[in-house]
């Protein structure tokens, strides 16, 4: 039995006192002389080219700072996987709500009236709105296949073949703090951005080429960041390269650029709306004999973070079943909708909410119960996934399920719930589950491509700091790493200090995404912290070690870089290896209400159960899980993003409905523990993104079970769509 | 236009328009920025103050309305360098992740603190302050914890 320190205590938030006394400083909430404010002129048709742009009204534009794609100094495009999207529109536009051009004042009211007044001349273009339409165009920004048989020689060897098609909308983060960038840049010489976001090195890599600057000439500082799930991934770098290229025209003055609300969610990105076909072959005993899967997304306008979204849909595709003829197509289109982006899960929730149905479905026409059909097609330790990765961590799906059933009460209320609805009252009542896992990292050889890297020094104090580029925005960044160095440093937490990401003070560890943070960089953290006691000599006691070298040497920094575990081979061209290092796995069981008065379903109790190697902090850990469900309940039930030309239109609070108090049912999370044979530190893995991938199959499932077995493939699980079914049964 | 008001028991002469928001106010005027914004149309709960013994979303408040009026900000909760203790109970439960809600959250708890009958259940009590991180069963814990609907 390992013990710890440390690792496994539920330490309280390391920079909970400013969050809770309000001292906290997020971008909106730094006060600067002599400051601007900027605001962005964007297209109002989904595709077209400018003719004119034409500054009216009774305004003394020339009082304004106004930036033009001419104005720009270097490189008019967004750096991130590709450079196909601009920073400015400058003859096409591609989408509603596309940036065109950006004005700046220093009166904040003066700059919402003026905007009223620029009108961009454009003649119209056709636009595609459909992801059937561009695939009829071939508007396809990447396609990927895995797999590890022939659908087509097996379907005669299978009893029953299932076959549905499921959509997903799209999905608004409504993180609550919008998008915020401050931004000083002076001609030539140096670009500094402070603001929200989740990866400093991003917003670095794409506004160096903008300025025609070398990286280290633009520095990037992460503030208080107030929530981002994937929001604040990819979109900074756009509104950091606006707020800059203003204060660039404006001769480095500062320029704060803080969307309101309406902006933030008709103008920036969200989740991919999918289409997902799978056709299941299986056996009379419920065993999966072959399975075809075609995973479509909706990219919109540019291939943003698309390609790895995709990617990583495909790889959850499958779920956690056993069989060994599986293909998955993947394939995301081009429309002209506002490019969707990262989004808490990236992907995985829309296939994950496919093929959970999809065994739901399955299980009913089977005449099996939706758990023991999963029960037979689980997959084990030493399996083969779709991709020939073999399961190497010691993991037990049967031992997880039967927890969150015997939580749930689930067989009994399963029973229970089928009598109450036969009774005829106005309500009527559901139960439903789904077992997934997800990738912990970046998928396939991402790592290595990466190659991220953390610091950590001695402090005056006898203790150490943490230099890394993984920000806190609500996760636990923060207090995990201090967890990770005070545990492999033998300190005590409170002698760990964070240094706030900052691409001039601390190294490059990577975005802070893909369920990376704990996993990647938390082992980082943990090897610079033994080469720190290495160097001490292996201490007994740490701090006074730490203050003797300080006085005798001056400083002692370490940066280690990050290594790929021996056993992990990926092959981007076959798409064939070991997709993921290590995989958190997870049971939900979900009950609902119906009211068939006016059909509106609501969660009433969820019971999690979570592997995800040793917990490090159990009390943020739940936080995370909790509050990912909650957003799978909004994606189940609530969250619709109406379009109009490729825009949302319910772009406000008010009409955009996420769960609130009074709509979140008790939820019951636990813990299980393999903490084997997986290369995080301490043997933990990615916690941040699995919990919202299960709750919409296990919520649309509940409702199916209300409504005497039909399903309703595509969620959110409108009221709409609800009355529809009762109508027509 | 003069308007005087007092805040966490100070009192401040403004110069303001007097149309313009008392969260502008407050964090422009008088550099309190704990006060949030998350959304301007007085949906999200970020921007919640306490004005004369009424919870108050202060993106929908015009400065004119407040004149003479005592309002209570998260930075009025401390006292004497000591968190409240719903400010604690929120530090120790989890109900603080991003922290851009906790302010507002945090104020309309300590609110029904006082006010224990407005509100049917902590749900509903805490219905109009939006939080995208939580889920909400750490705020709903940190309030009990802080003595607030012992039983629900």
């Amino acid at each position: 039995m390992d013990t710890f320190q440390t690792i496994g205590k539920s330490l309280q938030r390391k920079e909970g006192i400013p969050k809770v006394n309000g001292q906290a400083v997020y971008a909106d909430d730094i006060r600067l002389e002599n400051c601007l404010h900027g605001k962005t002129v964007r297209s109002t048709v989904p595709h077209g080219r400018i003719k004119q742009i034409r500054f009216g009204g009774d305004i003394h534009w020339n009082e304004f700072t106004i930036v033009l794609p001419s104005d720009i100094p270097g490189k008019n495009a967004v750096t991130l996987i590709d450079t196909e999207q601009p920073f400015l529109a400058e003859r096409e536009i591609r989408h509603v709500a596309e940036p065109i051009a950006l004005i700046a004042h220093p009166d904040k009211e003066l700059v919402k009236t003026a905007h009223h007044y620029i009108h961009v001349d454009v003649e119209p273009l056709p636009a595609v709105f459909t992801m059937d339409e561009a695939l009829q165009l071939n508007h396809v920004f990447k396609s990927y296949l895995v797999q590890n048989g022939d659908p087509s020689e097996r379907w005669s060897g299978a009893d029953l073949i299932v076959e549905e098609t499921y959509r997903t909308g799209a999905q608004e983060h409504l993180y609550i703090e919008p998008q915020a960038m401050i931004a000083t840049a002076i001609q030539g010489e140096q670009v500094t951005v402070w603001g929200s976001m989740q990866c400093p090195y991003y917003v670095q890599k794409a506004l160096a080429p903008l300025f025609g600057l070398d990286p280290e000439r633009v520095r990037v500082v992460q503030t208080e960041t107030g929530g981002g799930f994937g929001g604040k991934e990819e979109y900074p770098n756009m509104i950091a390269g606006h707020a800059a290229l203003l204060s660039w025209k404006a001769g480095g003055r500062p320029v704060k650029m803080i969307y309101d609300r309406r902006e933030d969610m008709w103008a920036t990105t969200k989740r991919h709306p999918s289409k997902t076909h799978i056709k299941a072959g299986f056996k009379h005993d419920g065993t999966l004999a072959v399975l075809d899967i075609d995973f479509l997304l909706d990219g919109g306008a540019y291939p943003t973070l698309s390609s790895v979204v995709l990617s990583r849909g495909i790889l959850h595709a499958a779920g956690p079943y056993k069989c060994d003829c599986t293909r998955v197509r993947g394939r995301v289109v081009m429309t002209n909708s506002v490019p969707y982006g990262a989004f808490r899960g990236f992907g995985a929730p829309q296939s994950i909410y496919a093929i959970e149905m999809h065994m739901n479905r399955s299980a009913q026409e089977l005449g099996i119960d939706p758990a023991e059909l999963r029960r037979r097609n689980f997959l084990h330790q030493g399996d083969q996934m779709p991709t020939g990765q073999v399961i190497q961590e010691e993991i037990d799906l049967e031992m997880m399920m039967d927890r969150a059933l015997e939580l749930s009460s689930y067989r009994r209320k399963r029973t229970e719930f089928e009598e109450f609805n036969k009774r005829g009252e106005t309500h009527r009542r559901g139960i439903g589950l789904s077992v997934f896992f997800h990738g912990s990292g970046f998928t396939g050889s991402g790592e290595s491509h990466i190659g991220s890297e953390v610091a950590m020094r001695l402090t005056g104090q006898g203790g150490v700091e943490v230099l890394a580029a993984n920000v806190e925005y609500g996760q636990g960044t923060n207090t995990v790493l201090a967890q990770i160095a005070a545990e492999a440093c033998r300190i005590p937490p409170d002698l760990v200090e964070i240094h706030q990401p900052d691409t001039a003070a601390v190294p490059n560890s990577g975005p802070t995404v893909a369920s990376r943070t704990t996993m990647i960089t938390g082992k980082l953290v943990e090897r610079a912290s033994l080469e720190l006691r290495k160097r001490l000599l292996e201490p007994d006691d740490f701090t006074t070690a730490a203050r003797q070298y300080l006085a005798k040497h001056g400083e002692l920094k370490v940066l280690v870089r990050y290594e790929p575990p021996a056993e992990i081979h990926w092959d981007d061209e076959t798409y064939r290896g070991e997709a993921y290092a290590a995989y958190a796995w997870s049971c939900d069981v979900a009950e609902v209400e119906l009211d068939l008065i006016d059909c509106t379903a609501r969660a009433t109790k969820f019971v999690s159960v979570v592997e995800c190697g040793r917990v490090i902090n159990p009390l943020l850990a739940a936080c995370q899980i909790e509050g990912g469900i909650a957003q799978g309940i909004g994606l189940a039930l609530y969250e619709n993003v109406v379009l109009e030309q490729g825009a949302m239109k319910n772009n406000q609070f008010t009409n955009y409905i996420i769960p609130t108090a009074a709509d979140v049912p008790e939820i019951q999370v636990e813990f299980v523990e393999f903490p084997h044979s997986n290369p995080g530190p301490y043997q933990a893995k990615g916690i941040g993104e699995m919990p919202i991938d299960g709750p919409a199959p296990a919520i649309a499932s509940a409702v199916a079970q209300t409504l005497g077995g039909r399903f309703i493939n595509e969620i959110p699980v409108l009221p709409e769509r609800i009355l529809s079914e009762v109508e027509s049964s | 236009m003069q308007i005087s008001l007092t805040v966490n028991g100070k009192n401040y002469q403004v110069t303001p328009p007097p149309m313009k928001r008392l969260l502008d106010v407050l964090r422009e005027d008088l550099a309190l920025t704990g006060t949030k914004e998350g959304c301007g149309e007085g949906e999200c709960g970020a921007c919640t103050a306490i004005m004369d013994g009424v919870l108050v979303l202060t993106c929908m408040v015009p400065i004119c309305q407040a004149a003479g009026k005592h309002v209570t900000t998260i930075e009025g909760l401390a006292a004497d360098g000591k968190l409240h203790p719903l400010q604690q109970a929120f530090l120790e439960k989890g109900g603080a992740q991003c922290g851009i809600c906790t302010p507002g959250m945090i104020i309309a708890a300590a609110y029904y603190l006082e006010h224990p009958d407005e509100a049917e259940d902590i749900g509903e009590a805490l219905a109009g302050n939006q939080c995208r991180c939580t889920g909400y069963t750490r705020i709903f814990e940190s309030v009990k914890a802080a003595g607030v609907w012992d039983e629900c």
